[in-house]
């Protein structure tokens, strides 16, 4: 779950984690009002959406006076931003963030994240900040550095120095960097974070350490445990389809094809999107609805898919272990009487109870093309759909 | 011959009263599967599906000698139960339960160095040697006893590729699910140095998935020292990147992870890569014929 940059600094403050200060604003007045309260002559208003790359698309403005802050809140407020993360069809923007002007000596990278291979976390720092960090990970790897933290000690004084000295950090202001490394850290494993991103982490020009940005997602897995993190969801940063299948517990994610997919199980889900392009088409979503789906699980999954007008065809593959294809069978002909379908659906079923699932469908006096195999229900939805 | 498990293998199920559990319980039981003890605190004294229930991991390995335990703990629980099973010195933990936070499986990685119980999982189908033990949630009818190694990141995908296995008449030595959470116990590797080392498995199929590189790490392992064939998949072809699909780990991040780098360093490495789920048990049949051992793999 990703949070607002002016959310993930109000929690970097909680932890006595230095940060530039500003204020959230939903309309050119409240822009104006936080602007007053700033102490520096020099405002920077900041776009808040869940994606990076807002600077080079336009979203930071940089004001002078109360008039600019003004006209650029007024600019920005409703607009459009298309960022390289945002896909081409951008987001709106329904926040801002007023922040005091900093005065910027350099700019570094500093973030936390899982890594894989040791399953640890591990520290990143490169004295390259305030640039795509992908890109400096490809072009000049020798300049990240990378400190493993053992979960038991946590971060250490001695690593987050280390970190700082090869980051070129000036040597009398290590201290202050490795005390922000530190409390960056304890913000990852109290709040339960999968990525900690502060880029840039800047120097001032009166000798400060500071995050002039922050970037924050949060292990779904662990937010029951963090009531303060769940509040700070914006739903209008996700996909209200997504939303919808997760009150349902069921594992959606949209694409931009015509034919809608219904399996059982990630991987398999995954494949059968793979399948569906191989044979020419392109799924509309991404759809697992668990192990245990019930008749009326099912019937929701379809209205979902359905309420995507971008669908022009629905391809069903379930491979029944542990749950029966009679049920699954059931659930597909309860859905396709109540959402009218009106589009071509394609069902393949195995596993347990095939022949009582087949049966049914095939008595139930619905338009459903059986397939017997994921790569015969691919092919047929695919001509089906043209 | 298999790997990990057999029909001498004594298994405990931790938390054994809740529902998912006892149904599992129940259809293990129905396999074949040893199950001499279960777990559930408070409950000890009890019985379960005919099974004796302890308060304790400890307990019951005491009273019982179970030495592999499997875990249907709910998730908020799931991390202490496969501490208790490590500190109880069980050979092997085998941890059904998905969505565990991840930072309880960093700690948990790190408890378990130096201790010998080998975690398989979190978020996994399970175990099985056909016709001798099935440990976990996946249907028992669709393997077959036999000499082809199964391993995968995903649940639903290996019963699609063990069933076309079957259907063509080859059995399978042992299928491992190694579960598709970013932070696990069992990778690919030590699976494939198990189905390298033992005698009555020929042939070795590994279904991977996107995120994480732990496919390009089995396939410098298999270029190096594997010496019978294996055949693959990789799921996630097509996922867009920076979407998470369905399981926490699979998820393609700073253009890390994709499946394109994944079925290149198998290629690399001598590994046939299936193009679509639907031809994995063809590719394999298609690779055994030509190194001379679809006869020997052929089982029914």
């Amino acid at each position: 779950m990703n949070i607002h940059e002016y959310q993930g600094k109000e929690l970097l403050r909680q932890y006595g984690v230095a940060v530039s200060y500003g204020t959230v604003a939903f309309s050119p007045e409240e822009a104006v009002k936080a602007a007053k309260e700033l102490s520096t002559d020099v405002v920077v208003v900041k776009a808040q959406i869940h994606a990076g790359g807002r600077g080079k698309a336009g979203g930071v403005k940089i004001a002078k006076n109360l008039d600019e802050v003004r006209t650029y809140a007024k600019e920005l407020l409703g607009k459009v931003l298309v960022t390289h993360q945002t896909g081409p069809e951008g987001k709106e923007i329904k926040r801002l963030l007023i922040e005091e002007g900093s005065d910027i000596k350099k700019e570094y990278y500093v973030g936390l994240v899982l890594d894989r291979q040791t399953s640890r976390v591990t520290l990143m720092g490169s004295e390259e900040g305030g640039v795509d960090i992908e890109e400096v990970s490809e072009q000049t790897p020798e300049k990240i550095f990378k400190e493993i933290i053992d979960p038991v000690i946590g971060l250490t004084g001695f690593q987050a120095r280390r970190m700082a000295f090869n980051m070129n950090i000036p040597p009398k202001l290590v201290n202050k960097a490795a005390k922000f490394m530190l409390g960056l850290y304890t913000v990852f494993i109290e709040k339960d974070a999968s990525i900690v991103e502060i880029n840039p982490l800047v120097e001032t020009g009166d000798g400060n350490i500071l995050a002039l940005d922050a970037k924050f997602d949060f292990d779904e897995n662990a937010l029951y445990r963090h009531k303060d993190i769940v509040e700070l969801r914006d739903f209008d940063e996700e996909d209200a389809k997504e939303i919808e299948a997760s009150k349902y517990d069921l594992s959606y994610i949209s694409l931009d094809g015509n034919i809608g997919c219904m399996v059982n199980g990630a991987g398999l889900a995954m494949a059968t999107m793979d399948t569906i392009n191989y044979y020419g088409g392109t799924p509309a979503n991404f759809l697992d609805v668990g192990g245990g789906a019930t008749a009326e699980k099912v019937t929701e999954a379809f209205k979902i898919i359905l309420s995507d007008k971008n669908v022009k065809g629905i391809f069903v593959n379930i491979f029944g272990g542990i749950m029966k294809c009679d049920i699954i069978a059931e659930g597909v002909i309860q859905a396709a009487k109540e959402v009218s379908l009106n589009v071509p659906l394609v069902v393949r079923l195995e596993g347990t109870n095939v022949e009582i699932g087949k049966k049914l469908l095939n008595e139930s006096g619905l338009n459903i093309v059986a397939a017997g195999t994921m790569a015969d229900g691919a092919k047929q939805i695919v001509e089906l759909v043209g | 011959m298999s790997v990990y498990i057999n029909k001498d293998t004594k298994v405990l199920v931790q938390g054994i009263t809740g529902s998912t559990a006892l149904f599992h319980t129940k259809q293990m039981l129905e396999y074949g599967t040893k199950i001499v003890a279960g777990v559930t605190p408070g409950k000890g004294g009890t019985e379960a599906e005919g099974v004796p229930v302890f308060n304790t991991v400890e307990d019951a390995v005491k009273a019982t000698g179970a030495n592999v335990s499997v875990i249907y703990v709910p998730a908020p629980f799931a991390a202490d139960a496969i501490l208790e099973a490590v500190d109880a010195g069980l050979d092997m933990a085998i941890c059904i339960t998905e969505h565990i936070p991840v930072l309880d499986m960093v700690k948990v990685k790190r408890y378990m160095e130096g201790k010998k119980t080998r975690l398989v999982g979190p978020n996994c189908p399970g175990v099985i040697t056909p016709d001798e033990c099935k440990i976990g949630i996946m249907p028992g009818y669709i393997h077959k006893k036999g000499h082809v190694g199964v391993v995968s990141r995903s649940g639903t995908l290996t019963y699609e590729a063990t069933h076309q296995l079957s259907e063509e008449g080859i059995g399978q030595s042992t299928a491992v699910g190694i579960g598709g959470d970013p932070v696990n116990g069992t990778n690919f590797i030590d699976v494939l140095k198990e189905f390298n080392e033992d005698e009555d498995t020929y042939a070795v199929v590994m279904i991977g998935e996107i995120g994480g590189t732990a496919e390009e790490e089995a396939a410098e392992w298999v270029k190096a020292n594997m010496t019978k064939p294996v055949v693959g998949f990789i799921g996630g072809q097509t996922a867009p990147e920076g979407k998470r699909m369905g399981h926490a780990g699979a998820i393609i991040s700073g253009g890390k992870g994709t499946a394109a780098d994944k079925i290149k360093a198998m290629n690399d490495a001598g590994i046939e890569v299936a193009d679509t789920p639907s031809v994995i048990g063809e590719t394999l049949i298609k690779v055994i014929r030509e190194q001379g051992l679809y006869d020997k793999c052929k089982t029914h």
